[in-house]
């Protein structure tokens, strides 16, 4: 078993949960300790636990109610966005928080309180759930909410699967008129401009987010595409997006930094010359990654990292300026790089990653020692920063950068299940169970 | 629509392309929990109505009822769809006579009990479509699972048997033959090239209700692979370790 990132091979006894009533007994019956796995989108070690046991949640996939008045969906966690926008979008309800990738199952969104790109106008995808069961491998069950249990529930969203199995959950919904969405894209080629952009576009644009091409720093300036979008009032029906695959390719890594240049670099001129609006279909904008299944095979049988930090407002662009310039001295380009502003509601989880802000991703080809020692150096300025890195991404962030980035790691300790832990716990909480 | 043995992971996901399509289906299983989180999964997705009924299928003197049951729900019944069936330990058969008749029980004495019923009813209707899952392994017996093999081949031959008895009658029967497939029955199995998720074969057979006939292999690929083994001549297979 590998996560997105396929930097390692985890093994592991599996324990299909195969519906919400039994799950508690054949969690409370196996070999422990245990991890949740849902559809294992996260890149790094999150989900994997080598030598342990895995429960696999994808078959609780049942519907419990929707709602069309209300918006209020109730399922099961192994449900994956694809399947509630596929059911609910024909009936003028809208995910009201989507990752980059459809292919994510509700608990695993609620585990990582994944974020959208209308984090500055709707927070995290915690802040839309209205309550869910957890099941303890002690046998014990808790129904969380925002108002009830609500210690559990803050320390469940964000709890990277640590605090029990979810085994459902509530979700209200967001109105739209259709499946279209209505989008912008401005060139930007400086960091100030970014962020200017940010300010203007996020005040009447929902959703934001910029690619930069942090390979080019033309006179040492970052350049970039910023996309903003907003659903349309088109309802007419979305074609189909085609089906493709990175499946069939040799098992080499195809990313190198002059193929990452190139894209890069191609990248920048269409968008500088394309359309500056348009009305697209919602999965062409909100999921561009999920037109190629396994497109992570691109980065060859050793895998890549994708390293995402968060930095405070205070101080931001100089911080995300020092993250580039170390990037563009390694030399290790990154093909996909993300920037995009955080708002400042109060984060949904405990510990969840979002915080006002900037955060930035990048996606680097696993070259061993050479991507830790760059991610040595960025470490340092994002800690300097008062930033942290998102677990959901995470492979190799050690444990005091963890506890530097999330204070409230001593507090979370205590809704721990003792019966899970994961790669990454091990490695987060090391000597501190 | 009428699907028996309801929370079978093949059956639900055949279930569910109904339910999507705004179909009224009928539900029977033996375990009433799951019973009613298949029936409001399918209510979620759309289904016109849904109606549930418990029934272990072993308890062959509750079949007239609970198919009587789902004939009146809706008044009349377009398809049945018969999936229960379970997937016994060789080794523990070849051990004991008393679980190899349990296998039998469910997969054959239940269902050609319950195809009976249902031929009945369909005749009387004058039309319907009625498909039973079978098995492969229904198309040779083979050392390691012959039982539950010998098992499924009593539901072939009947289905093909009631078949020919049905033909210009309105009554279409379909044995449907899905290959290997991921679901709760085969959790313990190493899976690889040759297997399917129960929403591609599912796919097959929504498609073979509608318009099939016959026996539906699915995937397709499996048709010709069962033709070769049951061309191999005895002397040879008999030293073959399948
Ligand atoms: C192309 C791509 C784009 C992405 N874009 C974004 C983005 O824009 N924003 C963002 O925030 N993330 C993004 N991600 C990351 C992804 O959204 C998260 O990693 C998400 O948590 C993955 O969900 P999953 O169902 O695959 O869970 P897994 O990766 O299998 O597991 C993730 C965590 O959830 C836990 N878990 C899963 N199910 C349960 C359960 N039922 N109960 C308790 N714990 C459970 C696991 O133990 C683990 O800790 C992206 C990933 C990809 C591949
Ligand atoms: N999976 C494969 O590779 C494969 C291949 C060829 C054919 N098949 C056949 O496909 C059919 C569906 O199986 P599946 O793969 O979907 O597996 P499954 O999910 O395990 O379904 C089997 C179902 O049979 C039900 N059942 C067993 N005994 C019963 C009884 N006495 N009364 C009522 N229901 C009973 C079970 O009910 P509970 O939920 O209550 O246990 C379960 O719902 C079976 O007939 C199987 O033989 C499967």
């Amino acid at each position: 078993m590998s996560s997105w990132g396929r930097l390692s091979s985890a093994l592991h006894e599996t324990t299909w949960l195969q519906d919400r009533t039994s799950a508690a007994d054949r969690i409370s019956q196996t070999i422990l300790p245990g991890i949740a796995i849902g559809n294992a989108r996260s890149y790094g070690d999150v989900c994997l636990n080598n030598g342990g046991t895995a429960w696999r949640t994808r078959r609780l996939d049942k519907f419990i109610s929707f709602d069309p008045a209300s918006g209020l969906l109730e399922c099961e966690a192994g449900v994956t966005l694809k399947e509630i926008t596929d059911l609910v979008l024909p009936q003028g309800w809208f995910l009201p928080v989507t990752p980059g990738t459809q292919y994510v199952t509700v608990g695993g969104a609620i585990a990582n309180d994944v974020h959208g790109k209308n984090h500055h106008s709707r927070g995290s995808f915690g802040d839309h759930v209205t309550g869910l069961t957890l099941l303890r491998t002690d046998g014990e069950t808790i129904a969380c909410g925002p108002s009830s249990n609500a210690e559990w529930f803050r320390a469940t969203v964000g709890g990277m699967g640590l605090t029990g199995i979810v085994a459902d959950a509530g979700l209200q919904l967001r109105r739209v008129n259709g499946p279209w969405v209505d989008s912008q894209v401005d060139i930007f080629e400086s960091l100030e401009q970014f962020f200017e952009l940010s300010r203007t576009q996020g005040a009447s644009w929902e959703y934001t987010v910029a690619w930069i091409d942090c390979m080019a720093m033309p006179g040492g300036r970052a350049r970039g595409v910023f996309f903003s979008g907003r659903h349309s009032d088109r309802t007419a029906p979305v074609p189909v997006p085609k089906a493709r695959s990175a499946a069939w390719l040799p098992p080499v890594c195809v990313v190198t930094t002059r193929t990452s240049s190139l894209f890069n670099a191609l990248y920048f001129r269409r968008h500088r010359q394309g359309v500056q609006r348009a009305t697209q279909p919602y999965w062409a904008f909100f999921y561009p990654l999920d037109a190629i299944s396994e497109w992570n095979r691109m980065y060859g049988p050793s895998g890549f990292y994708q390293y995402q930090c968060v930095v405070p407002e205070q101080g931001q662009l100089e911080t995300v300026r020092a993250l580039l310039e170390v990037i563009k001295a390694s030399g290790a380009g990154s093909f996909l790089s993300v920037l995009k502003t955080f708002g400042a509601r109060p984060p949904a989880g405990l510990m969840s990653f979002p915080m006002a802000g900037t955060t930035l991703a990048l996606d680097f080809p696993n070259k061993g020692e050479e991507s830790t020692r760059l991610f040595a150096r960025l470490n340092a300025l994002v800690a300097e920063a008062g930033g942290r890195l998102y677990p959901a991404k995470d492979a190799v962030m050690s444990a005091v950068m963890f506890c530097n980035g999330y204070p409230q790691a001593e507090q979370f300790r205590r809704y721990r299940d003792p019966g899970i832990e994961s790669d990454m716990s091990r490695r987060l909480f090391a000597g501190r169970q | 629509m009428l699907v028996i043995g309801a929370t079978s992971a093949i059956a639900h996901a055949v279930a569910r392309r109904y339910a999507a399509r705004g179909a009224r289906v009928f539900l029977v299983a033996r375990n009433a929990t799951l019973l009613a989180t298949h029936g409001a999964d399918l209510t979620t997705r759309g289904a016109g109505a849904v109606g549930t009924r418990v029934l272990d299928a072993l308890d062959v003197a509750a079949h007239g009822a609970a198919l009587d049951a789902a004939f009146t729900a809706f008044g009349g019944l377009d398809v049945a769809l018969i999936a229960h069936g379970v997937l016994p330990d060789q080794a523990a058969c070849e051990r004991s006579v008393a679980e190899l008749l349990d296998a039998f029980d469910v997969n054959a004495r239940s269902t050609v009990a319950l195809m009976s019923g249902l031929a009945q009813r369909f005749e009387r209707q004058g039309s319907g479509v009625l498909a039973v899952i079978s098995s492969p392994a229904a198309d040779r017996g083979r050392a390691s699972n012959f039982v539950y093999g010998a098992s499924k081949a009593a539901v072939s031959v009947f289905a093909a048997g009631l078949r020919q008895r049905l033909y210009g009658r309105g009554v279409r029967v379909l044995t449907i033959v899905p290959g290997f497939v991921d679901t709760p029955m085969t959790a313990s199995f190493k899976k690889g090239l040759l297997w399917a998720s129960p929403e591609k074969v599912a796919a097959d057979i929504d498609a073979a209700l509608q318009r099939g006939f016959g026996v539906v292999y699915t995937p397709w690929f499996w048709r010709w692979i069962m033709l070769l083994i049951r061309c191999i001549p005895e002397r040879v297979y008999v030293r073959m370790k399948l």
